[in-house]
């Protein structure tokens, strides 16, 4: 931390960090302390008193089918979300960077599902493919198919990945944009003096000194896809049909609220913040040695 | 400069219109679908172009009542935007503040501390959350809905990573002509700090607009729900038709105050996006 220390006061500088600190300990690092102390609990059948368990709870939770089949569900799910919506943002982003004439006007349109909530994302994607009365399914039957995303867990699946993808193009959009433009012009010009095709250019300058960019949205889509996108599976699939849909954040909402079983979801709040952590290290250590060729 | 051909242009045009339709489909049949009749949906196709039901519907979205207080919820999401916003810039503008411009023992303690919470996404600790929230009796209440979400480590660094880069004579002067550290802090770092805080509330209302997880949990009562979590309510189950073009218009009710905000403020929310990331 930079030295730059002017005022001298024994009170007042924790006057000003307290509020923070106080929100910080109750909201923060009070649940934390509860997640890890009940994950290692078992509370009896009337809630009236509680065991200690030790790392029973984690033994039964990694033994559990269902929650490793969550851990493949999380893991292709956010895998599909950042890979379709990043390739589909960086597209529309080299198009943008390359025309001249009414840039700002396609700028502004491709940013504003920014301030449309994962939520109502699911809400609307639902709407257009809702099996009896949606716009898509509609035409899928003309075409001869016949899509119930209620029934049919692949369908489900695709809808949800989908909806939270469409969710994030502009974000990401915004970020390759702010990258390319950063890209000094004297360098695509000469290459192309030289020869080098669109394509190639593309390949050979832009795509690797964007690396940064694509890295740090690599991280952030995967953290966005992890925790953020709840809104999206509980108003489209609720985690169903079965199981198909039901990510890890997800099923530490339906065990703890829905199931009340705070035991196992305690200990699945605990795996999310040590991936969490993981991320946010990735993160940090990314920030301090960019990614560069 | 690279020479294009026109053929190319044109081609750019195109295919950057075809990626907008793609991008603003979903949002313009959500339109569509809240100014047709309950018989246009129930009846597929959709139209592609909107019905002459526009009034009727938001109206009744709007003052009809019957599924849900709209109105009321609306009201709900505005104050729980703009508390989270200001909550968050408030307490991140001081501590920022005291870490700077303070040396004081257990400074790293509360760095580090703060730090934390980037870990710790509201989603991942919910259960003892709840349980604290409902313990502290903020259950149905928005100071529930508002304090668990206002800690934010990133407001935090980016104020202090601007403060850094206000030259320190600046302070020097101003201690020199007697001036105490909350009043440099007024008339000095306020004013320099004007454009990154109204960046940051650009985000931070968008934030606090969307959250869902949070009041779904905390509001039992109809009466408090926010209005993207209050929409979910609406939503007709598989099996009955529902209203919904109410429903869509509830979803339009509810995206037009963050797309506003994007619009017309986009020079802020580019700058608040891409700073508050860093």
């Amino acid at each position: 931390m930079a030295e730059r220390v002017v005022f001298r006061s024994v009170w007042l500088p924790w006057l000003l960090v307290a509020p923070q600190l106080i929100i910080t300990a109750v909201f923060f690092l009070w649940p934390a302390t509860e997640a890890i102390l009940q994950s290692t609990e078992l509370p009896d059948p009337f809630g009236l008193s509680t065991q200690f368990v030790g790392w029973d709870n984690f033994d039964y939770l990694f033994g559990d089918r269902y929650y490793r089949a969550s851990f493949l569900t999380t893991a292709i799910f956010s895998l599909s979300v950042t890979a379709l919506s990043m390739s589909m943002a960086l597209l529309l982003a080299v198009l943008a960077d390359s025309v001249v004439r009414g840039s700002g006007v396609y700028r502004t349109l491709l940013i504003w599902p920014y301030a449309v909530a994962p939520a109502i994302a699911g809400v609307m994607w639902l709407f257009m493919f809702q099996p009896s009365i949606g716009l898509f399914p509609y035409w899928l039957k003309v075409l001869g198919y016949e899509w119930n995303h209620v029934l049919n867990p692949g369908e489900a699946m695709s809808l949800v990945v989908i909806a939270s993808a469409w969710k994030q193009v502009s974000y990401n959009f915004l970020f390759f944009l702010a990258g390319m433009q950063a890209i000094p012009r004297s360098l695509l010009e000469a290459a192309a003096i030289d020869g080098a095709s669109p394509w190639h250019r593309f390949r050979t300058i832009v795509l690797p000194l964007l690396s940064p960019t694509t890295f740090f949205l690599l991280v952030i889509n995967v953290v966005y896809a992890f925790f953020e996108t709840f809104g999206v599976i509980h108003t489209i699939t609720a985690g169903g049909p079965g199981q198909s849909t039901m990510i890890m954040v997800y099923k530490v909402y339906a065990d703890g609220f829905v199931g009340q079983d705070l035991g196992s979801s305690a200990a699945q709040s605990v795996v999310l913040m040590l991936i969490v952590g993981v991320l946010t290290v990735v993160q940090f250590r990314f920030i301090e040695r960019r990614v560069h060729y | 400069m690279v020479r294009n051909n026109s053929l190319a242009t044109v081609l750019t045009h195109v295919l950057l219109i075809i990626g907008i339709g793609i991008m603003c489909l979903p949002i313009w049949l959500t339109f569509v679908g809240s100014t047709v009749t309950r018989a246009e949906i129930v009846h597929p196709p959709l139209p592609l172009w909107p019905g002459d039901q526009f009034l009727t519907n938001y109206r009744e979205a709007l003052f009809g009542g019957r599924q849900a207080p709209v109105l009321q919820m609306l009201w709900n999401s505005a104050i729980m935007a703009f508390g989270i916003a200001v909550g968050k810039i408030a307490i991140s503008l001081l501590s920022a503040f005291a870490i700077v411009y303070f040396r004081f023992p257990g400074r790293q303690l509360v760095f580090w501390t703060i730090f934390m919470t980037l870990m710790l996404p509201v989603e991942v600790r919910i259960v003892p959350t709840y349980e604290i929230a409902v313990n502290l009796k903020l259950l149905n209440t928005y100071a529930g809905l508002i304090l668990p979400l206002i800690a934010s480590a990133t407001a935090t660094f980016l104020f202090r990573q601007f403060f850094m880069t206000v030259p320190s004579e600046l302070a020097e002067a101003a201690r020199i002509d007697g001036a105490g550290p909350m009043r440099f802090f007024k008339d000095i770092l306020l004013p320099l700090s004007r454009t990154n805080i109204a960046a940051l509330f650009v985000i931070l209302f968008i934030y606090g607009w969307n959250q869902y997880l949070w009041p779904l949990l905390i509001t039992t009562d109809q009466d408090m729900n926010t209005i993207v979590m209050g929409i979910k309510r609406m939503i007709p189950s598989a099996d009955d038709y529902g209203n919904w073009p109410v429903t869509m218009a509830t979803a339009i009710l509810a995206i037009l105050p963050p797309a506003l905000v994007v619009i017309f403020m986009q020079r802020l929310f580019v700058k608040g996006l891409i700073e508050s990331e860093k």
